[in-house]
Formats: structure tokens, sequence, C-alpha cells
């Protein structure tokens, strides 16, 4: 079993691992790191639940594979709470009742957090293209994008 | 969850160095954004050995304007292409094409390079490992018959990416590494007619950068598809135009599908619009003209004659869009 030494920043802690080549970044991130947040749904890059950032940009850590990492940054869901309080998405989300079954949740949250890094008052049509890689499987689509609105709104304050 | 096969990932610093690493390991596949190879190789589609990571090259990343034109590098991502100002402006048809990839995430890391060699597709060939071998195979991989074709020993397989038509009718380049040196050919002349074997590359070659040549003069592009849902799905049919205009008349025209064959090709016979006044009667024309050419099989849910229909539709929409500024 080929193995590669990974260092690489995981949600600004910086991690240094022996990780078998063939490991995808989700099941390193869910079984070695710990970190569950991020979810698997289709293991085929059509449902967004597994999106994460890397060096701030979404991508599906279902089909990445950990050793790609080498240098990079990897943000999850689990980095944006600060000392125990939810991020102004999360807290949105929670407010707006942007989860149901809440499975999709963390993956919509991150494709959000992408999204408004970039665009930080996005219209309700900018935020449905930009997370159009995400599927909820509820369909609570209605209160997703409110969501996205109302933490636009709150971080533009 | 199918689980991926014992492999060995190479991250060669430069292109000579992967396409050395390849000759080496015949059963090594370049891995670029992933988005599809990954998916293949989860289902027992792909099985290589070596897996050869191109995202520490830097020459095949950015995007480079000069007087001959435009270099875009094939590590360059769809976003890249997608955001680009100067593309946007001058080649309507990529960006469009670029933005309409899957979704945002996909296209935040899927690759020029990786879409444009992306393997052809099927509805008996995009399964899992047992779907597939529950039914006995196919002739693509590892079977004696296609299923959308009994009886025939050609390969439906449709060519599904929607770059290249988009780069096709703006003339595009493809740069080659291989271990042979470099060469340059029309984009056109990477694919044949074959859905087993789409791509012309020769052995261990590397799509390096795609090369635009300067827009001739005014007119524009742009690029439609049909697919299920308005995301992630792949194209039932994906129509890019380029038209030019003078005074209201057709002075240049080029018309290239995707997703109805087994590669994206132009559409022959578009000179005799030429030179005609652009208006229903002309779009009705070009309408036919396309649909004569898409040969969609039965390698989706949805019907062929629903993808041939619709393949004339998108061009004409497409060539109104742009006739109409």
């Amino acid at each position: 079993m080929a193995k590669t030494h990974l260092t690489f920043s995981l949600n600004g802690r910086q991690r240094d691992d022996v990780v078998p080549d063939n490991m995808l970044l989700v099941d390193f991130l869910r079984e070695t790191a710990g970190l569950t947040g991020t979810k698997i749904g289709c293991d085929g890059g059509e449902c967004g639940a597994c999106t994460v950032l890397v060096d701030g940009s979404p991508r599906h850590s279902c089909l990445t594979l950990a050793v790609t990492m080498q240098n990079r940054d990897v943000e999850t869901v689990e980095s944006l709470a600060e000392n125990g309080r939810l991020s102004a998405i999360q807290r949105a989300f929670h407010e707006q009742l942007g989860a149901q079954c809440g499975f999709c949740t963390p993956g919509m949250i991150m494709a959000a957090e992408g999204l408004l890094r970039e665009n930080p008052s996005p219209s309700a049509d900018d935020i449905r293209q930009g997370m159009a890689s995400n599927i909820c499987r509820c369909t609570g689509y209605v209160k997703i994008i409110a969501a996205v609105q109302t933490a636009a709104a709150e971080l533009g304050k | 969850m199918e689980y991926l096969p014992t492999l060995h990932v190479h991250r060669p610093a430069t292109a000579e160095e992967a396409v050395a690493v390849r000759a080496n390991h015949a059963s090594a596949r370049y891995l670029a954004g992933g988005t599809d190879m990954v998916v293949n190789i989860r289902r027992g589609i792909e099985q290589p050995e070596h897996l050869i990571d191109l995202s520490d090259i830097e020459e095949l990343g950015g995007i480079q304007a000069s007087a001959n034109g435009l270099r875009i590098g094939a590590g360059s991502t769809l976003k890249d292409l997608a955001d680009d100002r100067d593309i946007r402006r001058v080649y309507a048809a990529v960006s469009e094409a670029a933005e309409s990839v899957a979704g945002p995430t996909h296209q935040s890391y899927g690759t020029v390079g990786g879409n444009l060699c992306l393997d052809t597709r099927c509805l008996y060939y995009n399964q899992s490992e047992w779907w597939r071998d529950s039914n006995d195979f196919c002739l693509k991989l590892k079977g004696n018959v296609c299923h959308v074709a009994p009886g025939g020993s050609f390969c439906f397989a449709a060519f599904s990416g929607d770059l290249a038509p988009a780069l096709m009718v703006c003339d595009a380049e493809a740069e080659l590494l291989g271990p042979d040196g470099r060469r340059r050919t029309p984009l056109a002349d990477l694919y044949r007619d074959d859905g087993m074997d789409h791509l012309t590359l020769k052995a261990g070659e590397l799509l390096v950068a795609v090369h635009l040549p300067p827009p001739d003069g005014d007119g524009g592009s742009g690029y439609a598809k049909s697919r299920v849902r308005s995301a992630i799905d792949f194209p039932l049919a994906g129509v890019a135009v380029r038209l030019g205009l003078s005074s209201g008349k057709a002075r240049t025209l080029a018309v290239a599908l995707t997703a109805v064959a087994p590669r994206p090709h132009l559409v022959e016979g578009s000179e005799e619009l030429k030179g005609r006044h652009v208006d229903d009667a002309w779009l009705d024309d070009l309408r036919d003209l396309v649909r004569a050419q898409a040969s969609p099989m039965r390698t989706t849910t949805t019907k062929p004659w629903y993808r041939r229909r619709v393949a004339g539709a998108l061009a004409a929409k497409v060539a109104r869009r742009i006739a109409e500024g």
C-alpha cells in the first residue's frame, strides 16, 4: 500500500499524517481527523453533502484524494463556530429553518461560506446559481436561500 | 460505498516529468480536478495503479493573452475561464460553456483539460460495477454486446464535454506534449467518431494548453445546452454557434455539437447559410441543418428524438441571441 507523508492545514491547524494514496479526503476528515460534520451523500459529486473549502474554494471531498491536499488549506464546517458561538451563516440556517433533516446542511453551509466570501451581497439568483452543486433531499430550498440572504445581511452590517 | 484500488499517486513538478512517469507505467492515468476520473475509478471503470496528479505543474495553469490570441493552460479551472473578462467579451461561447458545466463547485476545481479529455458517457457504462456486471457489462468495457445497438460492433457512448464545441467554433488548437515532444493540432482533430476510443491522443500524450486565435472582426458566439436538471447533469445536447454579421447578413458561421455523438463535431454545410439575411426562415434552416447532423443514440434515459430536436432548437436560439445582439 503506497503511502504519502501529507502536510496541510486543516481548519487553521497544521496536520502531519502518513496517508494511504488511495484515501479520499472525506474519509481522512471523518475517520482520521474525526471531523464527522462533512457528510457522504451520493459518493459521486452529485449531491454536494461532502463540500469543503480548499484554498477558499468549494470542493467535493468525496472526489478528492487526501494526498493531493499537500501544502493546501482545507476548511470544514467545524471551522466556522468560534469559541462555541455559531457563525453568521450557521446562525441564519438555524433561525431561518434552513435545515430540515440536516444531512445536506454542512455542505450547504460550506458552499454558502465560499459564495459569500466571493460575493458578500448576492441576489437570490446569485445564491441559486452559486449553490447549484448542492442538493437538499427534503427540498427545503426556499428556507436555505432565505438563510443565506439573512447571513449576507448580517455580515454586511 | 466503493473503495478505491491500491494506487500510487505521483506529483510531478513539470509537464515533461508527468509524461515521463506516464511512459514508465502503462496503467497510469492523469488526474486533474478528478470530478469525473475519481467517480470512474470508484465505479471500477478505470482501475489505474498509478495516478499522476497534475495540480503542481505551473505550465498547466494560467490564461495569457498575446498578439497571437489566447493561451489557456489545460489546468485552468472552469471557473477561471468563466470569470475571465477577455474571454467573456471576445469568446462568449467559451464562458457560457464553462459556466454551464455541472455546477459551481465542480467548476471551481474541474479543469479545461479534464473537460476536453472527458471519457464518453452512456447509460450502460456510467454505472457501478455490480450494475454493469448484472447486465453482462457492455462493448465499451468488459462485455461483448452494445446494449444501445445490440448486434453492432460500434460503441455509441456520447462525448459530453461542454467546452469542446465552444472552443471549436472559435478555431481553437490543442497543444500536446508526449514522449516524442510537443505538437499542435486543431482541437477538432483531437476527437474521433468511436465511443470506445474517442481521443486521438498518442500513447502517454498530455494536453498542455488550448490556443485561441484573435477573433476576426464583429459578430459573436454563444453556447446552450439541454439537460434534465439545470445544474449538475451532463448535457442531452449542447450547441455552440459563432456568427459574424454584416448588415444583417451572415458573413461567417460555425456551429459545433456535443453530447449527440461519440465526439464533438463541427456542423458541415453551413456555407449555404452564409450571405443570407438572418431572419426567421434562416433560423429555421439552421435548425434543420443541425437536426440532420445530430445523431444521438439511446445513451441516456431521454429519447434520442428529443435530443435531436432540441439540438436544432438550441442552435436557432443561440443564433437568434447573437443576431439580436
